[in-house]
């Protein structure tokens, strides 16, 4: 039922990614791949040993209190694995955030065979999250962007000018580049998109 | 919208041999010891470098000193649970950090994990543990190779993981060309992912 995932984050994201440096709707495509990708949680743990050896390196001084009697032990009582196994259920970090399933979601049309929904952030952050939803053989209108751009494939499949992506699969893009992505021919495809700043559409 | 303290990157040379060479077996003995004198080292070690830490990202004293002791609380309370499994002490106690610096000072939805709980949910796909010993093995080859870091690039890794500035900003801040912040990024990670190769 996994199909291994042959698209992963540039490594400078997951880089930011690992030192809590990316802006929060990237940060939230991040985790949704990495639920999916054993592959990048592994290259996240390595690179939170860079993070962990910065953090010891910097030049402190001084005494931060403590309180006079230490506190008890907790354990900490875990939920059961909420991690999403099933096919095509919306991955545990967004479906636990937002409180969605993918049949739950309200759906906008934007234009024939492709629909939208944009997810809140916090306020004052930066950027957009959505849900994208191409309708098989239907495609996005040719775009450019004002910034990264990062797409995690849910459902589905989408094919552009980069080739195809399937459930799990992550596309990170910046401003250089324009594409016109189309859903699977069969399945069509939804998707979770972070931007960093607003679409440039062309034509 | 808090911005950043502006230092030397070069400040941060990071050493070789550091309080945090000391850790593993800290938090390991903490977890069997609990002695009010391991709580009041714990805090003496790493309490000065987590506040300077959250200062970094503009928190003034106070509340650089609470997210300090907060952080330290958790890894307290917490130390029981620990495993090694799970990645080095470092590595939790600076989940623990980053996390409440994206939740208590950027206040936005942290959408990192602690790395306790990445292990914990789905232990037949990642790699198996290692054992503590490899696990201090990784930090100090991680710590070798930072520290043998060309500084431009240790200037990119800096601002992005202890300023924790976005890959704009650090273009911006460094007078870089984005690309150039991007590609220092990915060198500096092939570097690290090298030096671990042979620990997997």
């Amino acid at each position: 039922m996994s199909t291994p995932i042959r698209r992963h984050p540039d490594s400078a994201t997951l880089m930011s990614f690992a030192a809590g440096a990316l802006a929060e709707p990237l940060a939230a495509v991040c985790s949704v791949h990495l639920s999916m990708c054993a592959e990048c949680r592994e290259e996240l743990r390595d690179m939170e040993l860079v993070g962990a050896a910065l953090l010891g390196s910097t030049p402190a001084t001084g005494k931060v209190a403590a309180p006079v009697t230490p506190p008890e032990p907790v354990v900490v009582e875990r939920a059961s694995n909420d991690r999403g196994d099933v096919v095509d259920a919306l991955p545990a970090p967004i479906a636990t955030r937002y409180g969605l399933t993918l049949d739950q979601i309200p759906w906008k049309r934007l234009a024939p065979g492709v629909w939208q929904h944009r997810l809140a952030l916090s306020p004052g952050a930066q950027g957009e999250l959505y849900f994208i939803k191409l309708a098989p053989g239907c495609r996005l209108p040719l775009h450019g962007h004002t910034g990264v751009e990062l797409t995690v494939v849910l459902t589905g499949a989408f094919v552009d000018a980069f080739g195809e992506y399937r459930r799990g699969d992550m596309q990170d893009i910046d401003n250089s580049i324009e594409h016109q992505p189309v859903g699977d021919a069969e399945q069509g495809c939804i998707c979770l998109v972070a931007a960093e700043g607003p679409y440039l559409l062309k034509g | 919208m808090l911005r950043p303290s502006i230092d030397s990157p070069a400040a941060y040379a990071p050493r070789s041999v550091g309080a945090w060479a000391w850790m593993p077996d800290s938090l390991s003995r903490i977890a069997s010891d609990r002695s009010d004198g391991a709580f009041r080292r714990l805090f003496e070690e790493f309490g000065p470098q987590i506040r300077h830490y959250m200062m970094r990202y503009g928190a003034d004293a106070a509340t650089a000193e609470e997210l300090a002791q907060e952080t330290l609380l958790a890894v307290w309370r917490k130390a029981a649970q620990y495993s090694a499994a799970k990645g080095t002490p470092a590595t939790w106690m600076f989940s623990i950090a980053r996390n409440l610096r994206i939740d208590r000072l950027r206040r936005e939805t942290c959408w990192q994990e602690l790395s306790d709980d990445v292990a914990e949910g789905t232990p037949s796909e990642d790699t198996p543990p290692d054992d503590a010993a490899s696990e201090r093995q990784r930090q100090a080859r991680v710590q070798a190779v930072l520290a043998a870091l060309p500084e431009d690039q240790r200037a990119v890794v800096t601002a992005a993981f202890v300023d924790g500035l976005s890959h704009h900003d650090i273009s911006a801040r460094l007078s870089l060309p984005l690309g150039t912040v991007k590609s220092r990024l990915r060198l500096a990670y092939q570097k690290v992912r090298a030096a671990l190769e042979d620990l997997k």
